[in-house]
């Protein structure tokens, strides 16, 4: 135990048993018991990765650059890039900024948890059902164009389904809960008596949030963001079902599934998840190096 | 803080709360309209169906093999979920009570697969399962659904691990416990909340995991949401009822594993892995 690890009366290095000094840096049985998740983890994560950049440079043909030089030379594959930045860069800035106002009324109210469960529900039946669901709800004969027809919004049925708009409406249904869980569990992990002392002071609510919770919620966002981001961009069923998957919404993952599951070319499908995984980390490199333009330090008071 | 007094607050709280309400009420629309649908005999041109029968359960149930399906669901499940707690919890242990050179990253290598989404390793992890014999079959497909779980179980369980107090085990450890002994007769009673609620959230996520079922599986492993995937896909081959008579059976299996779920966890433990609010 770490409270335990009194040192013990000096001897010289050489005469103190070595499984004694082993355990006076934490290491004994116990630590061990960390050894087979350890092992599992660096056999079925890091080790499926770093055979797939390996991978990825030995091409069925052509040189060791071959795959990516044919990524980045066909629009076929490039296009499939900025197809997904289309639908991933706004669906996340749309829920992070709507998470934002919600969570903070949301914090306040009494019956939270009937919320936070209603919609912990779109996540939980993940983004193939709500495909499904959409593709009925948001047909041309469904229940949105029949109630904006029926209140006289639209006069003909919009094509809301089958392409970018499908999709989008799809990230946005099943990301937004996300989201604004995260944000929810931001904002109130804040110390509520900082805003109280800014009110006391006569802070107005926009004065308080412009001072005092966006500051210190700059941190959280910023890492909310990463994450509601990466999981947009790896948007793949519902590109596939309820867009239109040969054009406008052919996203980044469909290309690495098509050529690993149709043309059975691994190497290049491992190119493609390694050009999506690097998209996706210079994403998050920028959103926190930009993070840094704000306020850091504890958003707990004084409670750690 | 307080009550809202101005106009515009009162304004801007209500415009909050009727985009929250118009969510909400989407939301339920669409669910509503799968279960409408796969009750309804002919749906077209109206607010609902023309008739109303069971008779596209029994189809979906023929056509679709889900009695198969539903038994590779649940053993891919129950796989995952024991074999995650076997090696999730006691690295949790191991965490929470040692602070050992390098446990920084370990917590990170622990990280990782949560953070990464998995269509971005399922592809390689998939080539690698092939390699070894393992794609297409039912272990294949567990395996790949443990490495996003195992980290999962460890990171919900060192805060659990955390709150119990040490000297219960050093009591233990002075009438001779040793490690083993320790972990059943003390350690398991004690944590059985927190085991509980991990595992309940590792079932919750195994159902709905899509992405690295349907790079692993084969025609005969494939898990209820992958089946429902390839059944939307080649919609037009099956009555549209058909599968949302599906649909509405996956939501029940999910939901109904939510519900028991939600008994011994807070909601926002879904999202987000440790509680950041203080524990009352």
């Amino acid at each position: 135990m770490t409270e335990t690890t009194a040192p013990l009366p000096h001897t010289s290095e050489e005469r103190t048993p070595w499984r004694v000094r082993l355990a006076l840096r934490d290491i004994d049985g116990v630590t061990l018991l960390v050894l087979p998740a350890v092992l599992f983890v660096i056999g079925l994560f890091v080790y499926p990765f770093l055979y797939g950049f390996v991978l990825s440079f030995k091409p069925r043909a052509g040189d060791w650059l071959a795959n990516y030089r044919k990524f980045f030379s066909d629009p076929f594959l490039y296009d499939t890039i900025y197809a997904t930045m289309r639908l991933a860069l706004p669906a996340t800035i749309i829920n992070v900024l709507i998470s934002i106002p919600v969570a903070l009324r949301v914090r306040k109210m009494h019956r939270r948890r009937l919320l936070t469960t209603i919609l912990v529900i779109p996540i939980t039946l993940g983004t193939v059902l709500i495909a499904e669901g959409l593709l009925n709800y948001l047909g041309p004969q469904g229940w949105l164009n029949r109630s904006l027809m029926l209140f006289g919004v639209i006069s003909s049925p919009l094509r809301l389904a089958h392409n970018y708009t499908g999709v989008m409406l799809s990230l946005i249904l099943s990301g937004f809960p996300f989201t604004f869980l995260l944000t929810l569990s931001y904002i109130t992990g804040i110390d509520a008596s900082l805003e109280q002392a800014a009110a006391t002071l006569g802070a107005t609510a926009r004065a308080r949030f412009r001072y005092i919770l966006l500051p210190l919620l700059a941190q959280g966002l910023a890492i909310n963001f990463c994450l509601s981001f990466v999981q947009t961009f790896s948007v793949f069923p519902s590109a596939v079902l309820l867009g239109a998957p040969a054009g406008d919404t052919r996203v980044i993952s469909i290309a690495a599934y098509q050529a690993a599951y149709e043309q059975y070319d691994a190497s290049m499908a491992a190119a493609i998840a390694m050009i999506m995984g690097f998209v996706q980390l210079a994403v998050v490199l920028l959103v926190l190096a930009g993070r840094n333009l704000f306020y850091r330090g504890a958003a707990g008071g004084g409670k750690g | 803080m307080g009550r809202d007094k101005t106009i515009s607050e009162r304004l801007w709280a209500a415009a909050i709360w009727t985009a929250v309400i118009f969510f909400i009420v989407n939301f339920m629309a669409m669910a509503a309209t799968v279960v409408i649908n796969s009750f309804g005999t002919r749906w077209f041109g109206a607010w609902l169906p023309a008739g109303y029968t069971t008779r596209w359960y029994a189809s979906a149930w023929d056509e679709f093999q889900l009695g198969d399906v539903l038994i590779t669901t649940f053993e891919v499940v129950g796989a995952v979920v024991l074999l995650s707690g076997l090696f999730g919890v006691p690295a949790a242990y191991a965490l929470a009570r040692r602070n050992f050179p390098g446990k920084q990253l370990v917590i990170l290598l622990f990280l990782l697969p949560l953070m990464i989404p998995p269509i971005t390793f399922g592809i390689p992890l998939a080539t690698v399962l092939y390699q070894l014999g393992a794609g297409g079959t039912l272990s294949g497909v567990i395996i790949a659904n443990l490495v996003p779980t195992v980290p999962f179980v460890i990171l919900v369980m060192i805060p659990f691990i955390e709150q119990i107090d040490p000297r219960i085990e050093a009591a233990a450890r002075v009438f001779g416990a040793g490690t083993g002994r320790l972990f059943l007769h003390v350690l398991v009673p004690l944590l059985a909340p927190g085991i509980l609620a991990a595992l309940l959230l590792v079932l919750v996520r195994t159902i709905a995991m899509f992405e690295l079922t349907f790079f692993t599986a084969g025609p005969d492993s494939q898990t209820l949401v992958v089946a429902l995937y390839y059944a939307v896909y080649a919609a037009g081959v099956r009555a549209g009822q058909s599968i949302d008579a599906m649909a509405v059976i996956y939501m029940i299996t999910t939901l109904l594993w939510l519900l028991i779920a939600l008994r011994f966890v807070d909601p926002t433990q879904i999202v987000t892995r440790a509680k950041q609010e203080a524990a009352r």
